[in-house]
Order: C-alpha cells, then structure tokens, then sequence
C-alpha cells in the first residue's frame, strides 16, 4: 500500500506515532526556526507548523512549511485556518500546497481575530473548519474546486483536524468530530491533555468514528502556567495535584515533563494512536520531552 | 428594530466644528424606542449646542421612509432652508433619506449598532445580521449568523468555556445554546447535518428590492 505522507504510513504501521510542532518566527528570516526543525527533526515523524497562531502575524505557514522540509527534510504538517483567507485564497494555497511537496494539512477554524495582535482587522471565516475539510474532500475526490470548475491536477493531501476532548458539553464536539471524518478526516490532533480519566471517557464516547487521535501534550512548565491555562484554555483540566507537585518542584520544567510521561503511560492504552508534543517558542523542549517518553519505555 | 448609540458629544461638535446654523431632526421609531433620537434626546441634544444657533428641530414619525420625511419636514421646511448643517439622531438610514431629499449638509448623530431585540429600557442584543438567507428553522430558532463571531454554521469552535464564548466571556456560545435548545426540541438530527458553504453572491451590496408591481 502506498502512502501519501510518513505521517499516514506511520498512523497505519507505527504502534505510537509522535508529531510536534513549530510556530513561525514574526520575522523575515527562518533560520532560528529551521534550527529549531534541526533540533525535532529524530524525535517526531513530522511537525505542525501553526498558521498565524492566536491571530498574530508571523510568516505564512505555506512558506515556512516549503523552507522547513526543503531544508532540514522535516516532513510537515500544514495548519490552515479559516480566519484570514476566503474560499479562494484557501484553495489557491491548498493547490500551491501540494505542488511545494507538502503532504500533510491539518484544518482548524483559527480563534478570533480580536484575540491576537491585530484586533482591528477585519476577519474572514468564509469558510467553517467543516466546510473547508469538504471542499478538500471534493478538490481530491472529486477533481472539482468549491464552484465545481475542474481542477487538471487534484491535490493529494493526508488530511486532519482538531479536537478537544475537555469540552463541556461535549456532545456538540462529538458531532462535530462526526462531521469531519465524514468529510475524510483521518487523524486529530487533540487539546492539551492532563487528565487521563477525560481521555478515557472520551475515547469511550467515540469509538464508533474511524480517526486516529494525536493527544495533546504540553509540559507543564510552572504552576502559574497550570492556573493560566485552566483560566483561559477550553476544555484544559489539570488535576490539583500536577499543580501541588509543580509548586513543591525544584526542577520545574523536568517535573513537568515527568507529569507528562506519566500521563502518556496512562493514555497510550486507550486505543490512541499517538502523541502531539506542542510546547510554543520551545522546541527543545519539545525534542526533551519527546525523548523523556521514548526513554520511559511507557510507548 | 435598529439600534443606534449616541456618538460622544466631543465628536458631535467636532463635525459641527464649521457649522453656525443647526437643525436637529430626530427618529420617531427606533431611535426614540433606542432613547437615542426621541424628542427628549432632541431636545437635550439641543441644549447642549448652546454655542451653536438651533434653528429649528423636528421628531420626524419614520425617517427612513422618504413619503413620511418629505411630510414631516415640510412644515419647518424655511428653518431646514436657514440651517447651514443639519445634525440627524437616528440611523444611518435616516440621516441619507434626509440627505436626498434636502441636499442640506448632514451630520449623523448616532452611530448605527445592529438589528436587535429589546430585552429592557436601555438592554438591546443583536438577533440579526440582515444576511439575506434565513436559516433559523435549521438553528432552533436562534442566529449563529448575528450571535457567533466568527459566523460557523456546523456547530461551535472549540473555544466556548462554561458555556461562553471565546471571544466574550461574558457572552454565551452561541452554538452552545442553539444545541441545548435543538436538543430539547428533539432535534439534534438537524443539528448534526453538514451545512454547505453560504452564498454570499446574494448579500451584494447594495441590496434593493423593486416589485414589479411598484414599477
């Protein structure tokens, strides 16, 4: 069988598949970056690279996703959100996507606009995360763009969204995951996860939908960071005892890797297919705590 | 109806800055329901000119309907004539009618919100966006077009916490709420259908609307 991306062969053949992910720099030139690529590229199968992420400007993910696997032989996962873009602009990137070499497309809604370091722009949302996961289904399968003007070459592209098992009420996500896969989502990256048991129920809650699910892993690097993201993260539960030994920690940031081992030995036997390792403007933490996981022997 | 606020008086008088003669016309439908554009508003509008000669004022019952302005305004039609600018409380819809139908100066007063419902005197919530494609029955009855920022329409984003928004978390979720009623209602096989893509080639502006019957 063959494969479209290392990420596809890896979620069908791998027993635990690891990806990661990098942001790129609000800058002209990609070369800390690529460092940072350098520093992940052994301990992930591929890395997201975020897409103007919470609604602030860096370089376009399409470049930066290009230059990354050009460079360091990254394999990527581009983040394409539906805020800054119409239905045109998204296909002509999608389109452009493929003919860079780029294989994996990760499709998101994007926060709102007001939230990042361009509060007055104007927003987009032409599309919903749904409607462009379908226009994608109808690019690739079906040869045709949105309007259903044909397309010479269709992309091909090993297609994803995200998820997030915290939610509450959840049913609304649930349906929602069920929409995406209807439209050939076949992985999901999941929301930082600290608490198995939400996990567990979740897993529970969809085992009827044939995705494979990435479980989002952030290192924990401080209590104040635990209590901020509890306060402003949806659907991010933090167990009171992660912050008591945060704050009882000498070495906070290896604690907070320990706490994340620890949860990926409770999760790996809930029919998940894998770990998503984000930790922002940190990839050597996120090459630390990739390596911690393989370490433990837990995957 | 359409909800106005009030523009703060310093950038009222700044775009009076050149003006000698004032008229002051306001809106006996919205904005005086808004208490933005009634006689009361008028008047005090009035009073705080005090540096400005007001030549006239007039509640006029719809401005936005041009037959019922042109009526309105023909008894003070020589104080309209007088004033160099006149300064219109209500909306943007308002202040144009009157801005066809005398080619005076016009200045609009108020700044124009949303369609809204009126929960109490001086509580007022967007219920519509004008979008031109009502899909309520598809919602339970509540607008993800108005109500949810970024306008999704195949259920809520991943940002609502106790049951907010995101972006406001003082607001609800809208798509939160559009579930909880859909399922009371027994309709969650609604809610959980794909809704396409939105034509916005309808929405162009500007819209009009022209019965043949009105030719």
């Amino acid at each position: 069988m063959s494969f479209v991306s290392s990420l596809e062969k890896s979620l069908a053949t791998s027993k635990f598949t690891i990806t990661g992910e990098l942001t790129p720099p609000k800058s002209a030139s990609i070369e800390d970056l690529l460092d940072g690529a350098k520093l992940i590229k052994d301990d992930v199968v591929a890395t997201n690279v975020t897409d103007n992420p919470t609604s602030r400007v860096v370089m376009s993910t399409l470049a930066t996703c290009h230059l990354i696997e050009k460079q360091t032989g990254l394999e990527t996962i581009y983040q394409i959100t539906c805020r800054d873009r119409n239905r045109l602009a998204l296909q002509s990137d999608i389109l452009a996507a493929n003919a860079l070499g780029i294989k994996n497309i990760l499709v998101l809604t994007g926060d709102y606009i007001t939230m990042g370091d361009h509060p007055e722009a104007k927003s987009v949302f032409d599309l919903d995360s749904v409607q462009l996961l379908w226009a994608i289904k109808r690019m690739q399968e079906e040869g045709l763009d949105v309007a259903g003007k044909k397309l010479k070459t269709p992309p091909k592209l090993f297609v994803g969204a995200a998820v997030n098992p915290g939610l509450d009420p959840i049913e609304p996500e649930i349906i929602r995951l069920e929409k995406k896969v209807a439209m050939d989502t076949k992985f999901a990256q999941s929301q930082c996860l600290y608490d198995p048991a939400v996990l567990e129920k979740f897993m529970n809650q969809i085992s009827h939908l044939d995705v494979k699910i990435l479980v989002g892993i952030t290192p924990l690097l401080s209590a104040g960071m635990a209590k901020w993201m509890v306060k402003n993260c949806p659907g991010v539960i933090i167990p009171d005892e992660m912050i008591k030994r945060l704050k009882g920690a000498e070495d906070k940031v290896q604690e907070g890797i320990k706490m994340m081992v620890e949860v990926v030995s409770e999760i790996a036997t809930m029919g998940v297919a894998g770990i998503h390792v984000m930790v922002p403007e940190r990839a050597d933490l996120v090459a630390e705590t990739v390596k911690a996981v393989k370490a433990s022997g837990v995957v | 109806m359409i909800i106005t606020e009030k523009k703060t008086l310093e950038e009222v008088k700044e775009s009076l800055k050149t003006s000698k003669k004032v008229f002051i016309l306001g809106c006996g439908t919205c904005a005086t329901l808004a208490q933005t554009g009634g006689e009361e508003q008028v008047k005090e509008m009035a009073q705080l000119l005090s540096d400005k000669e007001i030549v006239g004022t007039v509640v006029a019952e719809t401005p936005c309907d041009k037959r019922l302005l042109k009526r309105d305004i023909r008894p003070v039609s020589e104080a309209i004539n007088a004033a160099d600018t006149v300064l219109v409380l209500s909306c943007g819809v308002g202040v144009q009618t009157l801005a066809e139908l005398t080619g005076k100066i016009v200045i609009p007063g108020l700044n124009t919100k949303f369609l809204g419902m009126t929960e109490r005197i001086g509580e007022f919530y967007q219920r519509c966006r004008a979008c031109g494609d009502c899909i309520l029955d598809e919602t339970g009855g509540i607008c993800p077009i108005s109500r949810c920022p970024k306008g999704l329409l195949n259920g809520p984003c991943a940002g609502h916490m106790d049951g907010k928004c995101e972006v406001d978390r003082e607001k609800d979720c809208v798509w939160v709420l559009i579930y909880k009623r859909m399922k009371d209602l027994g309709q969650l096989d609604k809610f959980r259908e794909f809704r396409k893509p939105r034509n916005y080639q309808i929405s162009t502006a500007p819209q009009q609307i022209v019965r043949s019957s009105s030719k």
